[in-house]
């Protein structure tokens, strides 16, 4: 019983992480069609601003809570900073080509901010472990949990939903899924496509950025951080359907129940979990869990 | 002359430079271009699956079967010939591809390349979880002799080399021949539209599920030919990014001519080599920003300055 | 495509040419003692082995190499350079996988043309590396990386490792347990899910179970490299309640496994022993519990003896970069000092430079001074060194991290002798009389 208790809060934490990483990856296929290799270079890039600003925000002697918005403000800094410099500078280049191109575009974008991020902070890790111990613990039976885990989890179900709302109930969002159903008749329909695309990039490098930056708490900020985190990222979206939020959602809650049970009862194949998880959902449903409501062009 | 003559004649005679180049070469150049054609003939298997309309990022997976297959059966069945080594490789990636082919000649677009993907990094966990064949250590491999003849003295520098040489162009022109026959002709309709080829009476999923088996085969012979040039074996062979380089490969090298992805793969190799030594600390910079000035500069790949300047692009 | 093959035939031969071009002119080479010795050095440079490995690395190497060609060594090794001639030192990323180790390998003795190559960290680049290095004849040590398969499963003539293999390591972390823990019987592990974790894991569980049969395993964690989040590792091992949670952690992964145990309080009825917990000390000193069994991999660190060469050594390393040294940073001492000793052995007061073979003749089976103490090359026929290593206990005093319970193990206690392969040693390890 202590064991199921114990899968369920490990793999909804793990969950979480996922879906903060995973929500802008899905985001940027849904509407641009570029899987996002440099998405784990973000994720990087906020987790060091992270580490900068909050470690300036204690050495300054102002108040440890406030740590919690300047992790927030590092994201949101990051997004604005370097998203449009990307979709400006190098994307909207590159619109229309064939997907592969796009990804590898992405993939030479990695490759640059991994040693541009070496050459701004180096190779030492950076360390911002007061957030993370600064709310205290929680029990829960034998075990015993850090508050900062259910702030993240929090944060992952706000930013779940208000993408939510922001795609469902707004005019943006609206045009948002226009300009998915349809590229060009957007565009003919006056709908400045170009606009959107830097919208949602940015906002997809924000929420890349903020999972780097709640992470940044938990860890060693260390170059390469972001590698490992690509390819978890694509498999959570690839299971719950590219281009899908609440796909997304699913995707990273699977993934991290059937990782931390692997864990807990068979450690052996944690390695795995997730690839097998992948392509069992692909096995039975070929385009992941949830198809993206629009249809695609063919 | 026939545009098949053509190639056929213009492979041979690039095959008998290169060898007879080999003198010439500096040593650590032999290893270079072994090393980059036994990646080529990846890309070669990927330039056949791109034309099918389908991109693998699981290509690593076939690449480390060749490699392992050759590896444990020089080191565990004492098989000593290099050859023998090699086609032994290819056939155990076609007959991996055989059976994963069944699920996979489904897919299509992104789909395909996550599925390929999850099935390579599936491989990868097993090596790494197999102690017996030294986990991400891996373990080293030495063939004694090469189409018979003793691999020591001058041909330890030379026969990798040769070995690399004469694969990739039987390769190359065995796949021209292939995509010039009916079935190799299919492939680029299925591209285009399955529906008719469908209406044709050919079976979409078979084009799909054969050219899977030889992209396999040729990613296996590459598999082979990489670890007995660089004499050891490891799981990262079959890891992602393995992958995602071969992809890299392909496209930047283009997809118009079946000795673009060679060539490719022996400039890439040749960058890197390069941006290691005069950029130590910056040479993923250096890779990262030319191959976007590449993608962005000639949108054909690098073979296109060939076939551009003619004006006589497919 | 009509005339592709022709311009294809056109480009190789030009590659040829360009490849052909840059070649060295052996001829005109003037004799070796007249020009500097030219050395390579690999160590990560990027990545996650960069920060705690790589760097420090070559660091160490910077400012030993520099001190030496100034001529300001402490005795034995005050001679400029090697034997009065200067080390120019050449750098190569260790980072990108073997084939691209092996292929930068080759470059660096065929195209740079280096007289020896000191380098590796990772076990499967020393794997790889072993065999070619015998191929191009060339003197090659290995630094720091830990498989005891380089000199086990082979021999090499040109081919050396300067550091104690990890079977040490994970021997002595079992005998300090076995000794200063008598009442542990319940342990757990988390290592990386590659050959250097699940080595150490099978090495410490084994000797472990040699030295205390009926010990209880609660749970083995073998997470990915680099995975970073451990939350429900440290739930798996908090529900087992062991005594002791074994480690080989390193770098960031190190740092992140404590950042999210010590605050859960899974290290409070748990001893971590962290085979590699040294490079995690100097960042995280206030962050570790007192009573965290730390390994240094040989008396390196604060584990170094106190003798002349060490406080020189030290003294140059933190005048210049601040931070102490670490261990790899030993590591490359040894390495750097071990082909010094050799040489000059070699060259037995001659000006002349002594030949390759002179030199490998002169470091096998060798003992030298370094600033961790005496390493003798005893093993793998006079290829392996052995040295002693250290076992201690944290205990922060006022902010700042001191060991307590410090224990040493000479060389021949924790090390197989000659021709028994550390597998089957460790199986056999029976605990100290005392």
């Amino acid at each position: 019983m202590s064991t199921l208790a114990a899968v369920l809060a490990d793999g909804m934490i793990y969950a979480a992480w996922l879906f903060l990483i995973a929500a802008g990856l899905t985001m940027i296929y849904g509407v641009m069609r570029i899987l996002n290799m440099a998405h784990g270079s973000l994720y990087t890039l906020g987790a060091y601003t992270a580490a900068s600003l909050v470690g300036a925000w204690l050495r300054g002697g102002h108040p440890p809570l406030g740590s919690f918005l300047v992790l927030g403000a590092a994201a949101l800094l990051v997004g604005l900073v370097v998203g449009p410099i990307v979709e400006r500078g190098l994307l909207r280049f590159t619109y229309g080509r064939d997907e592969v191109v796009l990804v590898l575009v992405t993939y030479a974008l990695f490759l640059i901010l991994e040693d541009l991020v070496k050459l701004v902070w180096g190779v030492e890790s950076y360390y911002v472990t007061e957030p993370y111990g600064l709310l205290g613990t929680v029990d829960l039976g034998p075990l015993t949990y850090p508050i900062y885990s259910g702030l993240v989890v929090l944060a992952a179900i706000a930013v779940g939903l208000a993408l939510r709302w922001g795609i469902e109930r707004t005019r943006a969002g609206k045009l948002l899924v226009a300009v998915i159903h349809d590229r060009e008749v957007s565009a003919a329909l006056g709908i400045d496509v170009s606009r959107v695309f830097l919208v949602t990039f940015t906002v997809g490098t924000t929420l890349a950025a903020l999972g780097g930056a709640l992470t940044a708490p938990t860890v060693a900020v260390v170059p390469g951080m972001g590698v490992e985190v690509i390819v978890l990222a694509f498999a959570v979206v690839v299971i719950g359907g590219l281009g899908s939020v609440p796909g997304a959602a699913l995707g990273a809650v699977l993934v991290g129940l059937v990782r931390s049970a692997a864990v807990h009862l068979l450690p052996q194949l944690e390695l795995f979990s997730i690839y097998l998880v992948m392509a069992l959902v692909l096995a039975v449903r070929p385009r992941g869990l949830f198809v993206a409501a629009e249809a695609r062009k063919i | 002359m026939s545009d098949a003559r053509r190639t056929a004649l213009g492979l041979l005679a690039a095959f008998a430079v290169a060898v007879a180049a080999a003198p010439l070469l500096p040593r650590w150049a032999l290893f270079l271009v072994a090393v980059a054609l036994g990646r080529g003939l990846v890309a070669l298997g990927l330039l056949l699956l791109i034309r099918t309309g389908l991109v693998s990022f699981g290509q690593g997976l076939f690449f480390a079967v060749g490699a392992y297959a050759a590896g444990t059966a020089g080191s565990r069945l004492h098989v000593g010939d290099a050859v023998a080594l090699v086609l032994l490789g290819a056939v155990a990636a076609a007959a991996v591809a055989g059976v994963l082919g069944l699920l996979l000649a489904r897919y299509r677009t992104i789909f395909f390349a996550m599925l390929s993907l999850a099935f390579s990094m599936i491989a990868y966990g097993l090596l790494v979880e197999s102690p017996a064949l030294g986990s991400t250590d891996g373990f080293n491999v030495h063939p004694a002799t090469v189409a018979g003849v003793p691999f020591a003295g001058r041909a330890e520098a030379y026969a990798p080399y040769l070995l690399a040489l004469a694969v990739a162009a039987a390769a190359a022109l065995a796949l021209d021949r292939f995509q010039r026959t009916h079935l190799g002709r299919l492939a680029p309709a299925v591209r285009e539209n399955e529906l008719r080829v469908e209406y044709m009476g050919a079976s979409v999923r078979n084009v799909v599920h054969l050219n899977l088996v030889i992209a396999a085969a040729l990613a296996g012979a590459g598999g082979a030919v990489t670890a007995l040039a660089v004499g050891h074996i490891d799981p990262e062979m079959a890891y992602w990014t393995t992958s995602g380089e071969f992809v890299f490969v392909t496209i930047v090298a283009g997809t118009s001519s079946v000795a673009a992805p060679f060539a490719g793969a022996i400039l890439l190799e040749l960058l890197r080599s390069y941006a290691v030594q005069h950029a130590p600390n910056t040479w993923q910079l250096v890779m990262g920003a030319t191959m976007l000035g590449i993608i962005l500069a000639l949108p054909g790949g690098l073979w296109s300055i060939f076939t551009r300047r003619r004006g006589a692009r497919p | 495509m009509t005339r592709t093959p022709r311009s294809l035939a056109v480009s190789i031969v030009a590659l040829s040419l360009s490849l052909a071009a840059p070649r060295p002119a052996a001829a005109q080479a003037p004799p070796a003692e007249a020009r500097p010795f030219r050395l390579g050095v690999v160590t990560f440079l990027s990545g996650a082995a960069a920060g705690p490995f790589g760097v420090p690395a070559r660091n160490a190497a910077e400012v030993l190499v520099e001190a030496l060609n100034a001529g300001k060594g402490p005795a034995p090794y005050a001679a400029r350079g090697l034997g009065g001639r200067p080390i120019e030192l050449v750098f190569i990323d260790e980072a990108g996988g073997t084939t691209k180790q092996v292929s930068e390998f080759r470059d660096l003795v065929q195209r740079q043309g280096v007289d020896a190559v000191v380098g590796y960290i990772s076990s499967g680049d020393c794997l790889a590396v072993a065999p070619v290095a015998e191929e191009l004849k060339r003197l090659t040590i290995f630094f720091d990386c830990g498989t005891p398969r380089i000199f086990e499963d082979a021999s090499y003539r040109y081919v050396f490792r300067t550091s104690g293999h990890s079977t040490m390591d994970n021997a002595a972390a079992a005998l300090y347990v076995t000794e200063l823990l008598p009442n542990a019987r319940k342990i757990a592990g988390i290592n990386q899910n590659y050959a250097w974790g699940q080595d150490s894991w099978s090495d410490f569980s084994a000797a472990m179970t040699a030295l205390r049969p009926g010990v209880e395993v609660t749970t083995s964690q073998m997470p990915k490299l680099l995975a970073g989040q451990y939350g429900a590792e440290i739930s798996a091992i908090m529900a087992g309640r062991p005594d002791v949670v074994h480690s080989s952690f390193w770098g960031g992964d190190l740092d992140a496994f404590v950042l999210q145990a010590v605050p859960r309080g899974a290290l409070r009825r748990t001893t971590a022993v962290l085979t590699c917990g040294e490079t995690a000390t100097h960042k995280l000193a206030g962050q570790i519990p007192d009573g965290t069994i730390i390994g240094a991999r040989g008396p390196h660190g604060e584990y170094a003896p106190d003798n002349a060469l060490n406080r020189w050594f030290r003294a140059s390393y933190q005048d210049r970069f601040v931070l102490t040294p670490n261990y790899p940073a030993y590591h490359m001492a040894q390495a750097i000092l071990g082909l010094k000793a050799a040489y000059e052995k070699a060259q037995a007061g001659r000006a002349a430079a002594p030949s390759q073979d002179e030199v490998l003749a002169s470091l096998t089976g060798l003992t030298f001074a370094t600033p961790s103490g005496d390493i003798r090359m005893a093993l793998g026929k006079g290829h392996q060194a052995v040295e002693g290593t250290v076992y201690g206990m944290a205990k922060t005093v006022g902010g700042k991290l001191t060991f307590v319970n410090v224990r040493r193990y000479p060389a021949e206690r924790v090390n197989p002798p000659e021709g028994v392969k550390s597998a089957d040693w460790i199986r056999t390890l029976t605990a100290s009389p005392r």
